[in-house]
């Protein structure tokens, strides 16, 4: 009952989608605001429908319906509620319902804003947001369905089916399979809400920029609305990729964070294009140029937040992460040609409107650094793509499959990180339209020299690694230079108002919230980048087989194997859990626990590190194997990862920043329309 | 540190920007950063590791050694996973096969070419570089290089149009005269 209502209340949100893009399509041509008012109340009735549906699908999940394919495959008895309520994101058919659910959310509350000025918007927005509604929903409803259930056949065989087959009767299992244990961790039960958080908000500003092309309405309009958007998009997808990384290091057990694992750059790509669009539409703001730039770039967005569902969801690659595979395949591959052609067909069409406004006299002025840090975000998307993408050429042409692993992608992206960082430093002391290699140079000097201290000290430190000592300059360079921008800023208006210096600082960023976010992020960045060298560069491991009461040394940790008890949970799992005494320096400093969960339901066994995190490094213990009956030895692998915490707290500043430049003004500012007249206003005069 | 003075600043970059320095040294000065970004980039082509010569140690192999070699070979069965990481069964006895091999003194290389004998380019870290596989590292230097040229284009363009809209004036920092003067100041050198 509860399933049939769900699927019928899809089946009829799929109805209403595609009704509201043909009205919205009618209503614009003929140019009739009752239609386009019709579409708008569609998009707007979208997102109560499938809630309606989504908690259909919860309360059978919570319940324990285990007669639903569905709820069978990813819940089970012994799961907590809670858990249960997140397996809607855990398997194939719930996450796309649950990306359905989020996308309309989003469209809807976009329907509600004010559209007196930007009235023309209006119908192409609700078009495109419709039509990529529709679409998800076509995959569910067709091909899948999560509310399909169980049937035994007359001859005995259980086939899964929406609809009872002839003869029938309900299959009823006993109990489910349980959730993934990789899945059950905080870190992933919150990643991919962000990441389809990220995903789906990044469609509100390709439909503003497609209703620009469409209108002709192509001055700088479409940006200044979807500004708050993109940046709230990008917060997300930022944060589900952080997120991704830190349950990768508690979980995976191969003490890292980020493997260049095809599925993780399913969802990084999209964020670099995002992020070279959030630094590329200053411009245009600013300066009236790139205009046809940001348009591919949001484009290429939108394709790539397609394209990265599809990785992950068609099952064209089985990795890691690729826990569902289905026959999908061929119809996001079709979504994705036909979305990506139209929108640069409709590019194509405004190219001549699009065209540049400003003029620069320098090829060393602002703009022209920003065009290379799009160049360089750029560049790490082609090695991404390229990478991902190659093992599947090669197996369609040669028929053999190849690996393209992290050696790859580290070579070939390395040097572009480190221009970024670089770029970061010397854009913000570049001038805008004028700069000269002297005047740049005047005003560079002092920071890179000052900024030496850092590779100096290290240096001193005994650190010689060349890629190290530059990384930690740049660092180092970006940091100083950010920071001087913020003193810079804080005493000018400190001196003027008669502030104090903190009240100044304050204040300031607080009126000038996007350009101060900004620099927190790029501190956030500088952070990370500390960290990354720290782990990437210095990480050292050992593994050893020890007895009972043996010691395993790896550079000034000395650990011993003191216990290991094993033991079932009252949650369906048995434990096998070591005690490990460690000293640093001959010290004793504490006991790391390194255990392995054997998750009884689903059959999975999860290792769970023994970590003594501190900001020099992280101790990192994990538990390979060990004797069953006797425990008297066991095998334990132990990385030691320099700064790896400066990573998370890095993560953590760059998540502020975001969020200072995102935050809501209390009055918005009036957008001043532009003087120039649009093609659009030109036809309606 | 003591901070830069602002004023300092201002008649420096005055200074300079008046005394008239062809474009010629920009282009120049920037091209050879960007083609230096794109020289490390082509760089990036598989380096071959020396081989470990384990012939010459009578000691038997340890963990560490059997996983420098694991690290660098990818399971065959679950994809993108390092086999020294691998926790199924199969990865399990791969890596015992690569202490065996190492207890009867084989090196590094002659594993990793047992390997792909027995089961494709693919438990490589990275392709081969001959036949397809030159694509790999091939394509995105050169589309770094068509990127490259489009910037270039681009600017060049740029330099051309005349600035049709005077009222985008930089608002760095817009709230703050003092700050808005000094850019102003700078600007209109």
């Amino acid at each position: 009952m509860i399933a049939n209502i769900g699927y019928g209340i899809l089946f009829i949100t799929l109805l209403v989608s595609i009704y509201g893009v043909g009205a919205a399509y009618y209503g614009a041509r003929k140019n009739d605001p009752r239609w386009i008012e019709s579409a708008r109340l569609s998009m707007l009735l979208t997102f109560p429908l499938i809630t309606l549906s989504s908690l259909s699908l919860i309360y059978l999940l919570v319940t324990g319906r285990f007669e639903h394919q569905f709820v069978q495959s990813v819940t089970s008895s012994s799961m907590p509620i809670y858990l249960r309520v997140t397996a809607l994101w855990g398997g194939q058919s719930g996450s796309l319902v649950f990306w359905s659910w989020l996308l309309a959310a989003f469209a809807s509350s976009v329907t509600l804003r004010k559209w007196d000025r930007d009235r023309e918007f209006l119908p192409w927005v609700i078009v495109v947001s419709l039509v990529t509604l529709a679409f998800f929903l076509i995959l569910v409803v067709f091909f899948e369905n999560p509310f399909t259930r169980f049937w035994q056949l007359p001859g005995g065989d259980i086939r899964a089916a929406m609809f009872q087959p002839q003869g029938s009767s309900l299959f009823l299992p006993r109990d489910g399979t349980g959730l993934n244990p990789l899945l059950r961790h905080p870190g992933m039960i919150i990643h991919p809400p962000m990441l389809y958080l990220g995903f789906v908000s990044f469609v509100v500003p390709f439909a503003f920029g497609i209703a620009a092309l469409v209108t002709g309405r192509t001055d700088d309009r479409w940006i200044r609305i979807t500004r708050r958007w993109s940046l709230v998009a990008w917060l997300f997808l930022s944060l589900g990729l952080l997120l991704g990384g830190r349950w990768a290091y508690d979980v995976l057990g191969w003490g890292g964070y980020w493997g260049w694992d095809p599925v993780e750059i399913a969802a990084f790509m999209p964020w670099l294009t995002g992020t070279a669009f959030l630094h590329s539409v200053m411009i245009q703001e600013k300066r009236g140029m790139l205009k046809r730039w940001n348009m591919v770039l949001i484009i290429l967005t939108y394709s790539l937040v397609i394209f990265g569902t599809f990785l992950t969801r068609s099952g064209v690659l089985s990795s890691v992460h690729a826990f569902a595979q289905s026959a999908i395949g061929p119809l996001f591959f079709a979504y994705i040609g036909l979305t990506f052609t139209i929108s640069l067909a409709l590019l194509l069409s405004r190219w001549d409107e699009l065209k540049a406004e400003g003029e620069m006299t320098s090829l060393l002025s602002r703009e022209a650094l920003f065009l290379l840090n799009n160049l360089l975000f750029m560049g790490i998307l082609v090695v991404c793509f390229w990478g991902v993408i190659f093992p599947l050429i090669s197996e369609l042409v040669t028929g053999q499959k190849v690996t393209v692993g992290p050696p790859f992608y580290e070579r070939a992206t390395a040097p572009l990180f480190a221009g970024l960082l670089l770029l970061m430093g010397i854009a913000p002391l570049a001038a805008w339209r004028h700069s000269t290699f002297k005047t740049l140079g005047r005003t560079v000097w002092k920071p890179s020299l000052i900024s030496l201290i850092v590779p100096v000290y290290a240096f001193i430190r005994g650190i010689h690694q060349p890629a190290a000592l530059l990384g930690f300059w740049l660092a180092a360079f970006v940091a100083f230079v950010t920071l001087h921008e913020f003193w810079r800023g804080a005493r000018a208006r400190a001196k003027r108002s008669g502030e104090n210096l903190f009240t100044a600082l304050w204040r300031l960023a607080g009126r000038n919230r996007r350009r101060y976010g900004g620099y927190i992020i790029h501190l956030g960045v500088v952070l990370m980048a500390i960290g990354i060298i720290g782990i990437e560069i210095f990480q050292v491991e050992t593994q050893g087989t020890l007895a009972q009461g043996e010691q395993i040394t790896l550079e000034n940790y000395t650990l011993t194997y003191n216990s290991l008890a094993v033991f079932d949970t009252d949650d369906g799992r048995n434990v096998a859990r070591a005690v490990i005494g460690v000293e640093k320096s001959g010290d004793y400093v504490g006991d790391l626990h390194p255990r392995r969960d054997y998750y009884l339901d689903s059959q999975q066994p999860m290792t769970i590190p023994g970590v003594r995190s501190t900001w020099e490094e992280d101790l990192y213990v994990l538990l390979v194997d060990w004797q069953p009956v006797s425990t008297n030895s066991a095998t334990f692998k132990v990385y030691k990862n320099p700064l790896v915490n400066w990573l998370w707290f890095g993560g953590l500043v760059f998540i502020f920043g975001t969020l200072v430049a995102a935050w809501p003004d209390r009055d918005p500012e009036p957008v001043p329309v532009r003087k120039k007249k649009s093609s659009y206003a030109a036809a309606e005069a | 540190m003591p901070p830069l003075k602002l004023e300092n600043k201002m008649t420096f970059r005055k200074q300079f920007a008046r005394s008239n320095i062809p474009n010629s040294v920009d282009s120049f000065w920037i091209l050879t950063f960007i083609a230096a970004l794109a020289l490390s980039l082509s760089l990036a082509l598989p380096v071959v590791s020396s081989a470990n010569a384990q012939s010459d140690n009578p000691q038997p192999p340890t963990d560490d050694d059997v996983n420098a070699v694991a690290k660098q070979l990818y399971c065959p069965v679950c994809e993108n996973t390092p086999l020294d990481v691998c926790p199924t069964q199969a990865c399990e006895e791969w890596r015992q096969l690569i202490y065996d091999k190492l207890a009867l003194g084989w090196n590094e290389d002659q594993i990793k070419v047992y390997f792909v004998d027995q089961y494709g380019d693919r438990v490589l870290a990275e392709p081969p570089a001959r036949g397809l596989n030159w694509l790999v590292y091939i394509i995105p230097p050169l589309v770094f290089l068509v990127g490259l040229f489009v910037v270039y284009r681009a600017l060049q363009a740029w330099k051309k149009t005349p600035d049709t809209d005077q009222s985008r004036l930089p608002d760095n920092i817009e709230s703050d005269e003092y700050i808005q003067r000094l850019e102003e100041d700078l600007k209109n050198l």
